[in-house]
């Protein structure tokens, strides 16, 4: 095989994303990758690694800067487009369904891309899946604090269990059709403002 | 009849989506029984693309995106129509203040007349050349906009070739104040409310306006996908009719307080409402002191705001072929005019009677002074369109403004 390394130029400015998709890219294969994290004299990187594909998140508010440095500048020497073919519109689909974006050189075989783009996605789908996981673990723990210190109040208030508070929580959560946090939090709310200043 | 469709509209956090977002925070979209989502975006690239993928049905455009796309000279060219037009004017052309003090030595100032301030700065270009300096390196939001056409047309009108002269690049509006006072460019041109915060963040001074290079000129339309257009009629006719109420308020000064409180909040524009305010006065602080009060800066709704002339296509595409963006044929230029759709907004706005011109063009910068217009019962009035260099663009007679162009 004589087929040359692609050289890949991946611009996130969430380092973590980048460097999954960086390990991802080298997983494959690739040892040429790049990464930028600010677009800030992004030209001047792609003059110097010539890179034969640019993947780029969709929240980035560079991409008009990107795209129009492949349309008008005098820096970038060889004609870059966007990513996929128009016929191919259900992987331009997923792409942006999963936030990122991708430029490759004119004339670069689409099966040599489509394989890092599929990467790509999967990764950015993965990262996504991982940042709500956490953040539903991070809500979790919060309803656990919250649903605490209620437990303290009604334990305090009413000379109570800590058995018979979660049961009265749950209750009323049941009967006014919310969630237990939800009473807990309104709960806490209410005592917060009952207290001696 | 009921118009059901659903539509998810994509808007930039721009001061000109006002027209869209009062339509939906003030009810006329509901009026009209329409469910419409509005959605925050960070870049024109990702508008494009969302309404390729049909995330979005129609959407917050810059008035020569459409004619781009249409045009196959962007990235996943799609068809797209421009039925509405979302206002006139609304930016400004922003300097550094140490090109500032260049320019004021060399006759610039004190207000913001596109001629005396764009003789000054020719003069400066030709000492840096003179003195080999690298060439001044001003920034516009998007190739395809009204901000890199307007720009290019006052520095050509002051005889300074903006391909060879100075360097145009690319940064996003909420960059544009951060690039200035990096050095990174000398200069901008951008909506507001940008220019008024790099003002009153001491790094920039105003020295001209969309107003005063083409007053009354076009800015940004709503786009929306071909394919949706032709299979949702009813439910396109529905917005437009939303979005003509929503400009009428818009347009209401008593109404501006509220309109800038509510483009303020933090899932549109995320900035104070004292900083939006300038753009609907007219009275911009311009840097050094010095104040400007600048006529019919943005105009939401009168003076024929919403109309999406044909002419104005045209004269886009004509910069387009001037700067050497898309070559010229008269099918292109058919193609570039009929991107604008006065037929569908006419149709739409007819059930309410709102005012309509006679006819889908005029010519621009014919009107010297406010005329009244139109063959319906509640009067138009329009103009004065004047270019700053008293030039006509007549768009019957195309090829003769291209040929005198360059």
């Amino acid at each position: 095989m004589t087929r040359r390394d692609l050289t890949i130029l991946v611009i996130d400015e969430n380092a973590i994303r980048a460097s999954i998709i960086e390990e991802g890219l080298r997983d494959a294969g690739h040892n040429r990758v790049s990464i930028v994290h600010d677009v800030h004299g992004v030209g001047r990187v792609i003059e110097r690694l010539q890179p034969d594909v640019i993947v780029i998140d969709l929240e980035n508010p560079n991409r008009d800067l990107l795209e129009s440095m492949f349309q008008l500048s005098r820096s970038v020497k060889r004609p870059i487009a966007m990513f996929v073919d128009r016929s191919d519109s259900s992987m331009i689909e997923a792409a942006i369904d999963a936030g990122v974006s991708a430029y490759v050189v004119d004339g670069l075989r689409q099966e040599r891309v489509k394989s890092i783009l599929d990467m790509a996605i999967s990764r950015f789908n993965a990262f996504s899946r991982m940042e709500r996981e956490l953040a539903e673990a991070r809500s979790e723990l919060a309803d656990r604090k919250v649903i605490d210190r209620a437990k303290g109040i009604l334990m305090k208030s009413r000379g109570i269990s800590e058995e018979e508070a979660y049961k009265l929580l749950r209750t009323t959560a049941m009967n006014q059709n919310r969630k237990i946090a939800e009473i807990a939090q309104s709960l806490v709310l209410a005592a917060g403002l009952l207290e001696d200043p | 009849m009921a118009a059901t469709a659903d539509i998810t509209l994509g808007f930039m956090p721009l001061f000109d989506s006002a027209v869209l977002i009062a339509a939906s925070e003030k009810g006329f979209v509901a009026d009209e029984g329409l469910s419409v989502q509005l959605v925050r975006e960070t870049s024109w690239a990702n508008i494009r693309d969302r309404i390729a993928v049909g995330h979005f049905q129609a959407a917050h455009m810059l008035a020569p995106m459409p004619i781009a796309s249409n045009l196959g000279l962007t990235p996943l060219s799609l068809d797209l129509v421009a039925p509405f037009a979302l206002g006139l004017g609304g930016n400004a052309v922003t300097v550094s203040r140490s090109l500032w003090d260049r320019m004021a030595a060399d006759g610039a100032g004190p207000g913001t007349d596109p001629s005396a301030n764009g003789t000054a700065l020719k003069r400066v270009v030709e000492r840096r050349r003179d003195a080999g300096e690298s060439p001044l390196r001003f920034a516009v939001v998007h190739p395809f906009s009204g901000h890199n056409y307007e720009l290019r047309y006052w520095l050509a009108g002051c005889g300074i070739d903006p391909e060879s002269h100075v360097e145009i690049v690319v940064v996003p509006p909420p960059l544009m104040a951060d690039a200035l006072s990096s050095g990174a460019i000398d200069g901008f041109c951008v909506g507001e409310p940008w220019n008024s915060v790099a003002v009153a963040s001491h790094v920039g001074r105003i020295v001209t306006t969309k107003a005063s290079i083409w007053r009354l000129s076009p800015e940004k339309v709503l786009g929306v996908s071909a394919l949706f257009a032709s299979e949702n009629r009813p439910a396109l006719d529905a917005l437009l009719r939303a979005l003509y109420r929503s400009s009428v308020w818009c347009g209401e000064g008593a109404n501006h307080e509220e309109l800038a409180a509510l483009m303020s909040a933090s899932a549109y524009l995320d900035q104070p409402r004292e900083k939006l305010m300038p753009i609907l006065t007219g009275r911009l602080r311009l840097g050094d002191g010095a104040t400007g009060d600048i006529p019919e800066f943005f105009v939401p709704h009168a003076k024929g705001a919403t109309f999406p002339w044909q002419s104005h296509a045209l004269w886009f595409y004509s910069q387009m072929v001037r700067w050497g963006h898309t070559p010229h044929s008269a099918a292109l230029a058919e193609r570039a005019r009929d991107t604008y759709r006065p037929d569908i907004y006419r149709q739409a706005l007819k059930p309410i009677a709102a005012p309509m011109p006679g006819a889908n063009m005029k010519v621009e910068g014919a009107l010297t002074v406010a005329a009244p217009v139109g063959a319906s019962e509640r009067g138009l009035v329009l103009g004065p369109d004047g270019f700053f260099d008293g030039r006509i663009f007549d768009p019957d007679r195309l090829d003769d403004y291209l040929a005198s162009q360059r």
